[in-house]
Parts: structure tokens; sequence; C-alpha cells
């Protein structure tokens, strides 16, 4: 009836409220319940949809970009030798670039805006999906290619029947670990620069030392992006690799 | 309807070394004529099936292709696995196309259930054979088959040789199939093309004539297999096809 998974959860919220229950003061660590209440109080007031909100647009925007551009220049790069010379000292330099400089250069150099945010969120998570795409392309079958060109299929058709379905693994391996970056990598943009967000809300209750503050937002949020890759990505990977498994 | 002369075909070793894998080939396909390109094992069959597919463009020479439609059955089925085998057929299919029966083509070749499955489901036989149908959907007027009954049992090559030629008479396609067996060649083409080396040259354009009888073909296969020493591992009745079954 139960599975681990909820007993493993259960056992984890149990767990909390014992150490809230030692901990030297309410405020260093506030049992489940106080952090629901506030939870509970933060959407009644909209403050906590009206964050997330932003945050979950920044989210969007920065990820379809990034996988976006990302995937176009991997292809690139796996496709031609030329390309991918001159482009892989830039992958190397901004796959190792820490993040935080991507952040502050873009605030500095662009301003304090969504643009500068956004961009820092697409330089800083781009890098891996070229390198992951780029992959997946080099690995591409050349057979299959050869048969495509030998009856003559339309550009369309290759790419739709021939390639992409080849590239999905790789696709949905940048994906699913592109989320996860992403969001994490937005709410420190927020954090360092923006007026409203998810990030800006966890800055806020940093200066005022507000422990349920900060256990609301983060925790929600995990929650939210959990739920969107168990709703959303996971089945977009099964289904496109049902032919597998599909007996 | 296709000319083919390939001066020189340089391979490059990835340590540079160049070596002419092809040399001096040239010859023309007329409508309806079944042509086998022969030869031993890595003589250079492969590679100029790629250059008159257009797939190789890399050698000295020139190849002439005009808009015919070409059906191709590669050494491997080269089957999308994505896609059952129905949806293969139909992918190479354009509007442009008559538009092919795809239950009537695989039943053709014998796979009358094969229709919703996928490639992985495929034994390599009932592969091959969907490969062969899908070259067939695109109702070509060149037919082009790279060993196509390799890997098959003597039974169903005989089947799928019977499903060419008859293509060939009903529809006046032209035919080329690479094979390394004589007897196998004899009993399909109008016209053998002998490839021997290396470098591979066209040793010998050998008409089959038309209708000819059995006996007629042992005296080739004995003269082609004493000018040519590859051939002799497969003399008539040990290698070829046995006749085909009357269609049910």
């Amino acid at each position: 009836m139960f599975s681990p998974r909820l007993f493993s959860l259960i056992g984890f919220i149990a767990l909390w409220w014992i150490a809230s229950q030692v901990a030297a003061s309410r405020t260093l660590l506030p049992p489940p319940q106080a952090v629901l209440a506030f939870v509970g109080r933060e959407c009644i007031n909209g403050d906590l949809p009206r964050a997330f909100a932003a945050t979950l647009s920044r989210v969007a925007v920065a990820f379809a970009l990034a996988m976006t551009g990302g995937s176009l220049v991997g292809y690139a790069a796996g496709r031609s030798a030329r390309i991918n010379v001159w482009l892989d000292p830039w992958v190397v330099i901004a796959l190792n670039l820490p993040v935080l400089v991507v952040i502050v250069l873009a605030y500095v150099w662009i301003g304090l805006n969504d643009v500068a945010a956004v961009l820092a969120v697409v330089v800083a998570k781009a890098p891996t999906v070229v390198v992951t795409v780029r992959e997946g392309t080099r690995a591409l079958d050349p057979g299959l290619a050869e048969m495509a060109a030998a009856f003559r299929l339309s550009r369309w058709r290759r790419l739709r029947f021939v390639v992409l379905p080849q590239l999905l693994p790789y696709l949905a391996a940048a994906g699913r670990g592109g989320l996860s970056i992403t969001w994490k990598i937005v709410l420190v943009v927020e954090l360092l620069g923006r007026p409203n967000g998810v990030g800006y809300a966890l800055n806020l209750y940093f200066q005022n030392f507000d422990v349920t503050g900060i256990l609301a937002y983060g925790l929600t949020f995990a929650g939210i992006m959990l739920l969107v890759e168990a709703t959303i990505l996971q089945p977009l990977e099964r289904r496109a690799s049902a032919w597998r498994s599909d007996v | 309807m296709f000319d083919l002369r390939i001066d020189r075909k340089v391979f490059v070793a990835t340590n540079h070394t160049q070596r002419v894998v092809l040399r001096d080939i040239a010859f023309s396909i007329a409508p309806a004529e079944v042509i086998a390109l022969l030869g031993p094992s890595g003589i250079g069959k492969s590679t100029t099936l790629r250059i008159l597919l257009g797939l190789d463009d890399a050698f000295d020479g020139q190849v002439r292709r005009g808009a015919a439609r070409t059906g191709v059955m590669f050494q491997e089925p080269r089957l999308l696995p994505w896609l059952t085998v129905a949806e293969n057929l139909s992918l190479v299919v354009t509007d442009r196309m008559p538009k092919p029966d795809i239950a009537a083509l695989l039943d053709r070749v014998r796979l009358p259930n094969a229709a919703g499955l996928y490639p992985r489901q495929l034994s390599l036989g009932m592969a091959r054979r969907a490969a062969l149908a899908r070259a067939l959907a695109v109702s070509p007027q060149v037919l082009v088959l790279d060993e196509p009954f390799a890997s098959l049992d003597a039974h169903l090559a005989a089947v799928l040789a019977d499903v060419v030629q008859r293509w060939a008479h009903d529809t006046g396609a032209a035919v080329v199939l690479a094979t390394h067996d004589l007897a196998q060649a004899l009993q399909l083409a109008s016209r053998l093309l002998i490839l021997a080396g290396p470098p591979a040259t066209l040793a010998a354009d050998v008409p089959v004539p038309a209708g000819s009888d059995a006996a007629t073909r042992t005296a080739l296969h004995a003269k082609l297999t004493s000018q040519f020493g590859f051939f002799s591992s497969g003399a008539p009745g040990t290698g070829g096809l046995p006749s085909a079954p009357s269609p049910d």
C-alpha cells in the first residue's frame, strides 16, 4: 500500500520535527507545521504566487533559449569538424567560468534588468547543452544518413524521422540536467539583482534571519520543480523512447 | 538511364597513405536491364554502387543519374528502429510518387503480418525482406541492390530473386545488384559486369542471352570460373539459387 518512497518522505519530515524540538531555538529550525502555515499565509496574501510567477517565467525563458541555442550550436559542432575546432576553446572556457562571474558581468555590462538576468542563465547553462548535443550528433548512424540520401528524403523528413529520434536521448538528458541547473542559477541571479522572484524573497528572509521564510520558499520551489520533472519531462522522455520497450 | 564512368577512386587511410581501389570502370544501364556486378569480397562492388547512387562523390570520373526513381537495398537492412515496418516503407514515398500498396508489397516479400512490427522484433532475414519492400515502395525505375540475398536461406533467396526478376519484367525497371555469387548472378541477370583487381577494373562485360537454358548457363559458368579464379568456390548446383517456387 505505502511505497518506500512515501515512507522515506515521512521519515524525513519526522526527523525534521524531532530536530526542531531539540534545536536551541525555534527561529533556528522551525517545525514542519510552522513552515506549512507560513506557506499558507503567503499564498493567501499573494506574495508567494507572485514570486513564483516571476521566477518560473525567467526559468522557462532561459531554459528554452539555452536548450534551443545550445542544441543548434552543438549540432553544428558535431557535424562540422571545422566549426568544432573554432568553438571548442569557447565551450571549455564557458564550462569552467564560475556562474557567479557570468552573473556579475552581465549585470555590470547590461544593467540590473531581466535581459541581463536571463542572458546570464543562458550563458551559464548553454555550454553543457552544446557538449551533450555535440556528442549525440557525433554518434548519429552514418548508415541511416546514407539510406536517407539514397532515397532522396527531403530535408524535413531527414531531420524529423532520421536525425531527431537519434538525438532525443541526448536532448532529454540535457533537458533534465538543464532544468535543475537553470532554476538554481535563476535563484542566484534574482538574489543578486532582481526586485522580485523567489531568489529575491530568499535574500529578504536571509537579511531578516527568518529561517521559516527561507524554508517555505526553498522547499516549495524544489517541490514545484520535482512536479515539473515528473509530470512533463519524464513522460516526454518515456514517449520518445517507447519504441525501445514496446514489444 | 544511368551512365557511370570512374577513372579513379582513391581511399585515404587514417595514416594518410593513399590506395587506388577502382580504376577505369565505365558502363551504362538501360531500362529493363538486370546487371550483376560481380567480383570477390572487398573488391569494391559496394563502393561502385555508392558512387552510382551519388553517396560518394570523391572520385575522378562522372555519374549521370537523371531523375529516375531509385529504390535501394543496402547490405544491412538500415530500417529506422523507431518506426514500424509499414512506417519505414511510407517514409521513403513522396507525394510525387505513385502511392504504393504497402500490404501488397509486404505480401510480395513474404512478410504478410509485419506491418505493425518494429525492426527489432524482426529476424535479420525478415528485416532484409522489409528493406527490399522499402526499395520497391518508391515504384523504382532503377533498383540498386547490394548483396541482396546474403544471409538468407536458399528458399527465401529464391523467393526474393523471383520478386526482383518479376519487378524488372513487369515494370521495365533496371536492376543493378552486387554479388559475389556467380551462379546466383547467372540465374538473375541479363548482363554480368565482372570486377577484378586490386585495384578493381572492369575485367569483363558479359551478356547473358535471354531465356538461356541451364546448359548454356553451366557452360558460361565454367568459362568464367576458369577465366577468373575467385569464382571457383561456388559451382552451379552447389551455390546460386534453387528454382523459384511457383507463386501460391
